[in-house]
């Protein structure tokens, strides 16, 4: 009897809803019936509704099932789902899902479906093409391919990589590094972390094309301790990747020197700014930089540093590989190629969705996202992370891309859409952002430091009902303040979430709106 | 996978080994702390003028590094640690109610540990588990798509669970 491949996701959001206990009810099973089957542990595709989702190897391709709890798998068995059989957990091929069908998967091409400590599973996948071309074009011809392709930086700001690249590239120094800024704080996004746990070899190769590029032979990723199983992923590879020669010198047996580490913050929220990340890799409390320097010429211990998102760096091998006119022809006006969307909160099909620029607001959200798990109204979508405006259903035309939302107030961000509904008291998620802001400040600037504490007070005495006509027009003021007088994005986009919801959701601000369901 | 450890009691010279072994690196200062608090539970305020001298630096510069990290605790925590996340995506699931019932339960502020010294309760600012939202990391291990009885059940097994006598922050 052929032994038949059964996936499993180890991705952790699979594993906070049980896929170790399906593996092992699986195994178990399988050993019961004499039945040939090997477990292969992958990442997540990004489906999280139906998580754990199994999939099985069958004459018809891979068949999904999902969600699956251990105590549906003798059911699953005696139903035939080694053939790929009906039953009630039936997904069908992943890709035929109209979720997966939608998408175009570029960076996210393989997480889900290989071996993530899998080198042959990354090549068999197209991994390390990118590589070989870069080996072959040299640094500046992959510096102008990335600067054509127009990819932008994930990470929030959205500057042009290439041009980055380009200052790098151009600085002369005995040692130039490679970052990759992999802190992902935002409430709402998982995208890095799923690249860390599905397709290691994705960003250990990105950030190898990186140092060809502008000329460094060290690189660091800057994780979070938040993310334990990411980072032992992620350490393994690292592992594999050495033990391989695909970090080191002589990398695929050219002459590309790259060397790679992990290191892991300490729950600093506003070390995923670049300029505090710097400081914290050199050992430092994380106290935001003032710029310039530019950390391209003045960088990691005053080097020249490439410090770029993940999943801009993870996004290098495709564009390297299929060129960047294939990159660039995906999207609208200056937003150029996919986004990883990060579908989450209150929201019926939470999850990874890859797309090219130009959807609106509200076909992600209602269409694509299915509306709330709890089957109310949706009231407010926060989009950015916790620096990101909350924008009404009003808005849902808005076009996602970096300019239509910058338009609106509002900010695209590391991707992310956290989906609220009709309970969520908008003036409790105002105080949140400031109190957020307050207890994350680095406490190098007086706006940040100090606004946020005293706008936390400000709409404690507006949720008390006082003076709220003046007390609100001094919460605008101080938003105005941070906006503009803070060094960095944490007490300078704190605003956005605060002047929205004033904005927006007046009715919350102004004599309380009568309580809904608490919970 | 679980996380938990079994933590060391504090000798000078099992924290001169943690901080020899790792003072090499570039940068060294975290890598050293975390590994000082993944040995001892804790970062020592004994540790600080040994990292001091080991990376030229003063012992108020230690002491500030230490205590800008969220991480980094100067005494131990109880023998499990439940990190609940208050970030907006649990939030939006009822994450705000889930975490303040608990805490009431217990008899709890944040960061507070139950009379038996089992249990710390801690807040964290998003796992990453967003999509499966509310969620907790209980001495590592991930549990998602919470709501008060799995969440009253995954703290009282612990609770329970006399087995190990630390863990480490994760």
């Amino acid at each position: 009897m052929a032994v038949t491949r059964i996936f499993i996701p180890r991705d952790v959001a699979a594993l906070a809803v049980g896929a170790d206990d399906v593996a092992r009810a699986v195994t178990a099973q399988a050993a019961t019936l004499g039945a040939e089957v090997a477990l292969v542990r992958t990442g997540s595709r990004g489906m999280f509704w139906l998580e754990p989702m199994v999939e099985v190897e069958t004459a018809q391709g891979r068949i999904a099932y999902g969600p699956v709890e251990p105590s549906d798998v003798p059911g699953l068995f005696a139903a035939g789902w080694l053939e790929g059989a009906s039953h009630r957990l039936r997904v069908g091929r992943p890709e035929d899902h109209p979720f997966l069908a939608a998408q175009t998967r570029l960076t996210f091409a393989r997480c889900g479906i290989v071996d993530p400590l899998s080198v042959a599973d990354y090549k068999a996948g197209g991994g390390y093409r990118g590589l070989v071309k870069a080996i072959e074009l040299g640094g500046a011809a992959t510096v102008e391919a990335v600067t054509k392709s127009g990819l932008r930086g994930r990470g929030g700001a959205g500057f042009p990589t290439g041009i980055k690249w380009k200052t790098v590239r151009d600085a002369a120094a005995d040692q130039k590094y490679i970052i990759c800024n992999a802190d992902e704080g935002d409430s709402g996004t998982f995208a890095d972390r799923m690249i860390l746990e599905g397709d290691p070899f994705c960003l250990i190769e990105g950030m190898t094309i990186a140092g060809l590029a502008v000329g460094a032979t060290k690189g660091f990723i800057y994780s979070r301790s938040e993310y334990p199983h990411a980072n032992a992923t992620m350490a393994a590879a690292l592992q594999v990747a050495r033990a391989e020669g695909l970090l080191g010198r002589g990398i695929l047996g050219s002459d590309v020197e790259f060397h790679l580490e992990l290191r892991v913050g300490a729950g600093a929220y506003v070390c995923g700014e670049e300029t505090a990340l710097l400081e914290s890799l050199e050992g430092k409390r994380g106290m935001v930089r003032a710029k310039p320097p530019l950390p391209a010429l003045k960088g990691l211990f005053g080097r020249p540093t490439v410090v770029n998102n993940l999943l801009s760096l993870a996004t290098i091998p495709v564009i390297m590989d299929q060129g960047a006119q294939f990159y660039a022809d995906f999207g609208m006006g200056r937003s150029r190629g996919t986004m990883p969307i990060q579908l989450a909160g209150n929201i019926l099909h939470g999850g990874l969705f890859e797309t090219a620029f130009g959807l609106t607001l509200g076909e992600i959200v209602m269409e694509i996202g299915g509306g709330t798990a709890s089957r109310r109204p949706v009231r407010a979508v926060q989009a950015g992370g916790p620096l990101g405006a909350y924008l009404p259903p009003s808005q849902f035309d808005t076009l996602y891309d970096y300019e239509a939302f910058a338009a609106r107030d509002a900010l695209i961000g590391h991707g992310g859409l956290v989906v609220f509904d009709d309970t969520v008291d908008m003036a409790h998620m105002a105080r949140f952002a400031m109190e957020f802001c307050a207890e994350e400040s680095c406490g190098k600037c007086t706006p940040c430091r100090i606004g946020s504490t005293r706008g936390a007070e400000v709409v404690d005495r507006i949720l008390a009902g006082k003076d709220v006509a003046a007390n609100i027009t001094l919460l605008e003021d101080l938003c105005n303040t941070m906006k503009f007088g803070s060094l960095c994005a944490l007490g300078g986009f704190t605003p956005y979430p605060v002047l929205s919801a004033i904005k927006h959701f007046p009715e919350d601000f102004h004599g309380r709106r009568l309580p809904v369901a608490a919970e | 996978m679980t996380l938990a450890t079994t933590t060391t009691g504090w000798t000078r010279e099992k924290a001169a080994e943690v901080i020899a072994e790792h003072r090499n690196l570039d940068g060294p200062a975290l890598p050293i702390l975390h590994a000082l608090q993944e040995t001892f539970g804790h970062v020592p305020d004994d540790a600080v003028p040994l990292l001091a001298e080991a990376l030229n630096l003063s012992r108020a510069d230690v002491h500030g590094i230490i205590s800008f990290y969220h991480d980094f605790r100067h005494a131990p925590a109880g023998r499990h640690v439940v990190k609940v996340c208050r970030a907006e995506a649990c939030q939006s699931m009822g994450g705000h109610a889930l975490a303040e019932g608990l805490l009431h339960r217990l008899g709890l502020q944040w960061g507070g540990t139950t009379g038996d010294g089992q249990v710390t309760i801690e807040p964290v600012y998003c796992l990453g588990l967003c999509a499966t939202a509310p969620a907790a990391l209980v001495d590592g291990r991930p549990v998602g798509r919470l709501n008060r009885e799995k969440l009253d059940a995954v703290v009282n097994e612990v609770r329970n669970d006399w087995s190990h006598t630390g863990r480490v922050g994760a």
